[in-house]
């Protein structure tokens, strides 16, 4: 078989060293992807047992368990957690893992970038997390408006955690939305045309391009706020002539398109998992993308429908609440196209696809809700009430965490080569779900009654009581339906029974490598002719199409292909970087200077600046074998 | 469909720029990036100028000199041009060419900081700081976000200029200098902007 020497030539080529080292130098986007996974589960975790407390706190009336500043700190950190440290990287992770494999590439485009991303990832929770060993957590809401977030009112350094943590933590974020978009514009196999692309990956590709444009606003934000409560500067004061207002806008012009940020790998996610699943070609791809895409634009005209309780011109709120309505068309379209794509198909309703039906069931509650909102006069009703926390919850939880659990389940296997226990995936299933419909459906109820959100405790007698029972009992549940899935995922790794390349008859190019898949990841990157390559190119399997079909084993080298962005078609052959220790050096220089940054100390500030050059140059010193231009 | 069968690695260059690279791909997005975060520092500049107050600057502060920024601004706008023919020098494989082009670029690009910092700023100060009011805070945001910027174009410069004298450039293997390049033109680009909103606006 000539195959297994290319196999083991590639391997020589491409793996890296094992022990410390290794890990700590490596740039395999598989190993990185896993690394964001597991980093990301922790962080679900963490951020579970917050809400946990908080509704352990809430379940009745004038409970003690948190008092009002922990409170504070629990559920502005619980937000911060699942939206930064829990999907944000955990659907990253998936991209990094599965983008260059659905897209037949040997790695991603920088593959030392990608490396940093996770560092710096990791890092920055790590620093956002310290807060808590002084009692100084973030305490203003995920959204942390000044006045309330400014020195005046909140001297500690609560806010500095969150102004410093999420400027560093963007540096991550950006690098790695540039890695995907430069990826998947230059790295797919020869053949796949832009029409061929998987729709996990245009999913990917739309959440980069948000991240591009949307993350800066963000940024800035952050870095006016940091000098303003450091230096005095004068943005969001109303005495030096700022405004609080500009905050806001900043915020949300960030934070609207943050929600499709998380939804639209999200949907992806589902894209992949329902022709897998219905055991036919997706319905309507040209129409998906073409919703994915414009939901990413459209996404940047609504922010406003988040300061409608604001007091803006009466016109600019009608122009938003116009943009408002119009997203719900292209969410609508992917919606109607994946019940089409179940219609006709033959569904097999296993677990992944189980998480599929709970997403879609769960989102679109919370459209329906969202659509309410765009109706000015009952936000303005319902503003900063529990409907809210209902909406966003229906929202996110049906929009990321069912998804990125289904995901667990249909590519767990590929990763680890094990499979999951069918009947453990179910029960996890049925607990998330009922468990998450107990614990946030009565909130709509709580809100129409009046209840705030983001206020430790209540009054009795207001017959809030019952419905606050029923939602920290389904929060319970809900936590023994994740756990339910770790348990089976830490038993499939122990004695799951072997997965083989293709459990599930897939049809992206994932499924046409081994489970797990080699260090170079395809022994020839293939000619792709299909938009189901796997499905329609028999010549796929085992990831070694033939030389005479186009396959390419590119053995010369530490090589892979470019490509031409529309057409795909080979250009040039680019010698890739080898692992390398230094993304990690830089991460820790950063984490000095942010550091010094936190504690306004100029001497560790100056060391984190020197330490932190040194590593650039260490990065980017010139290394004859990656022929660097 | 049969094809021919190609033996790719043996038919590719294994150098690549322009639109063929990655890196020159990762420029391209990481100048979207910042340019997205100049526009909302100008948007902002205008939000906080349109909500505060009728007249701008405010209290008494006059607007500013046109003299020196605008000099600053011939002297960065040029620099462009050398940098211009080094990248196309290099293309046709003189190293020479580069060499001085990117010399004259930092010089230029060197003169405009030290006259930023040496004695706009100073200036400035002389009348209002950061603190004074959030006109005082703009003008030091955006000019020092700028300044940055060029600052980091400068320490790009040398980077490449160093490796330039190495003998690492020739006319297929110039990624680096077109990256810096773009860069560059980027930096200056911005300066209009800057220069129009800063500098130019108030007197309207
Ligand atoms: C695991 C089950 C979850 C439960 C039981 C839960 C519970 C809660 C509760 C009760 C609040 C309101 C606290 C208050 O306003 O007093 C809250 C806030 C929030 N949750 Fe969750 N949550 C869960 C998962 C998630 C997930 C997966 C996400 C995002 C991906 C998320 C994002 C948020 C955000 C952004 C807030 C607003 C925080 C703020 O007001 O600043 N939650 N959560």
């Amino acid at each position: 078989m000539a195959t297994s020497l290319v196999a083991e030539q590639l391997h020589a080529i491409w793996h890296e060293r094992p022990g410390l080292a290794g890990w700590a130098s490596t740039v395999d986007h598989k190993r990185i992807g896993k690394r964001y996974l597991h980093t990301g589960m922790l962080f679900l975790v963490l951020g579970g047992l917050e809400s946990m407390l908080i509704r352990a706190q809430l379940a009745d009336a004038q409970l003690e368990i948190l008092d009002p500043e922990t409170y504070n700190q629990i559920f502005t950190m619980h937000g911060i957690t699942m939206m930064f440290l829990f999907a944000m990287p955990v659907l990253s992770g998936f991209g990094n893992y599965f983008v260059p494999l659905m897209i037949g590439a040997r790695d991603m485009a920088f593959p030392r970038l990608n490396a940093f991303g996770y560092w710096v990832f990791l890092a920055s929770g790590i620093f956002m997390y310290s807060s808590f060993l002084i009692g100084q957590a973030p305490n203003a809401g995920w959204f942390n408006y000044p006045p309330l977030a400014d020195r005046d009112f909140a001297p500690g350094l609560n806010i500095d955690y969150y102004t410093l943590g999420l400027i560093f933590m963007g540096i991550s974020t950006t690098g790695g939305a540039i890695n995907f978009i430069v990826t998947i514009l230059k790295m797919r196999a020869p053949g796949m045309t832009l029409n061929r692309i998987p729709i996990f990956v245009w999913g990917e590709l739309a959440m980069s391009f948000q991240i591009v444009f949307a993350l800066p606003a963000l940024t800035l934000a952050n870095v006016m706020l940091e000098l303003e409560r450091r230096f005095g500067f004068h943005f969001f004061g109303e005495a030096g002539g700022g405004d609080p207002l500009l905050w806001q806008h900043l915020f949300w012009i960030f934070g609207h398109p943050e929600v499709y940020i998380i939804a639209l790998p999200a949907f992806g996610i589902v894209s992949a998992i329902l022709p897998t699943w219905s055991r036919r070609r997706i319905v309507g791809y040209t129409w998906i993308v073409v919703a994915e895409l414009s939901t990413a634009l459209i996404g940047f005209g609504v922010w406003v429908h988040h300061m409608f309780a604001t007091g803006l011109p009466q016109i600019t709120l009608s122009f938003i609440s116009l943009a408002s309505f119009m997203v719900a068309i292209p969410s609508g379209v992917q919606v109607f196209a994946w019940l089409a794509t179940l219609v006709a198909g033959r569904p097999v309703l296993r677990t992944p696809m189980l998480y599929v039906l709970g997403f879609i069931a769960t989102f679109v509650i919370g459209g329906v809700t969202g659509v309410m909102f765009a109706a000015i006069p009952l936000d303005q009703q319902l503003h900063d009430s529990m409907f809210v926390v209902a909406h966003l919850h229906y929202v996110l939880v049906g929009g990321a965490l069912f998804p990125i659990f289904g995901a667990l389940y249909h590519w767990l296997p590929k990763m680890t080569g094990r499979m999951l226990s069918e009947r453990l995936g179910k029960i996890s299933f049925w607990l998330t779900f009922i468990g998450f419909n107990l614990s946030m459906f009565p909130l709509h109820i709580l809100g129409l009654l009046g209840q705030p959100r983001r206020t430790y405790t209540y009054q009795e007698g207001l017959g809030w009581e019952p419905y606050n029972l029923i939602s920290t009992i389904g929060t319970f549940i809900l936590a023994a339906g994740l756990l339910t899935t770790f348990y089976n995922w830490y038993m499939s790794l122990r004695r799951g029974e072997p997965a083989g390349n293709d459990p599930w008859r897939g049809e992206t190019l994932e499924w046409a490598t081994t489970s797990p898949p080699p260090h170079h990841n395809f022994d020839h990157i293939p000619t792709v002719r299909s938009r189901e390559p796997a499905w329609d190119q028999p010549d796929l399997a085992d990831g070694a199409q033939p030389i005479e079909q186009g396959g390419h084993p590119l053995t010369e080298g530490h090589i892979t292909l470019s490509t031409s962005v529309l057409d795909a078609r080979p250009q040039a052959v680019v010698h890739m970087p080898h692992s390398t220790p230094w993304p990690l050096y830089l991460t820790i220089a950063m984490t000095i200077l942010f550091t010094g940054m936190l504690v306004s100390s100029i001497l560790i500030v100056a060391l984190g600046g020197v330490t932190t050059t040194g590593a650039l140059f260490g990065w980017f010193w010139p290394r004859r074998e990656t022929q660097e231009t | 469909m049969t094809q021919a069968i190609e033996h790719l690695p043996s038919k590719l260059a294994h150098t690549a720029h322009g639109p063929r690279a990655f890196g020159w791909w990762g420029m391209v997005w990481l100048i979207a990036t910042e340019a997205t975060l100049f526009a909302m520092l100008i948007a902002s500049y205008f939000y906080l100028r349109f909500r505060s107050q009728p007249e701008w600057p405010p209290s008494s502060i006059e607007a500013p000199e046109l003299t020196l920024p605008l000099i600053m601004s011939v002297i960065l706008l040029s620099s462009s041009i050398p940098v211009h023919f080094a990248e196309a020098a290099i293309k046709k494989g003189s190293v020479t060419g580069l060499r001085i082009g990117l010399a004259l670029g930092s010089l230029l690009g060197a003169i405009f900081l030290g006259l930023t910092w040496g004695i706009e700023w100073p200036e400035a100060l002389h009348h209002f700081t950061p603190r004074t009011n959030s006109y005082g805070t703009m003008y030091f945001t955006i000019t020092g976000f700028h300044g940055a910027h060029v600052l980091g174009g400068l320490v790009f410069s040398v980077w490449t200029q160093v490796r330039a004298w190495k003998g690492a450039f020739g006319a297929d293997r110039h990624l680096t200098v077109q990256n810096f390049t773009m860069y560059w033109h980027f930096v200056d680009v911005v300066w209009v902007a800057v220069m129009a909103t800063i500098y130019l606006s108030p007197h309207l």
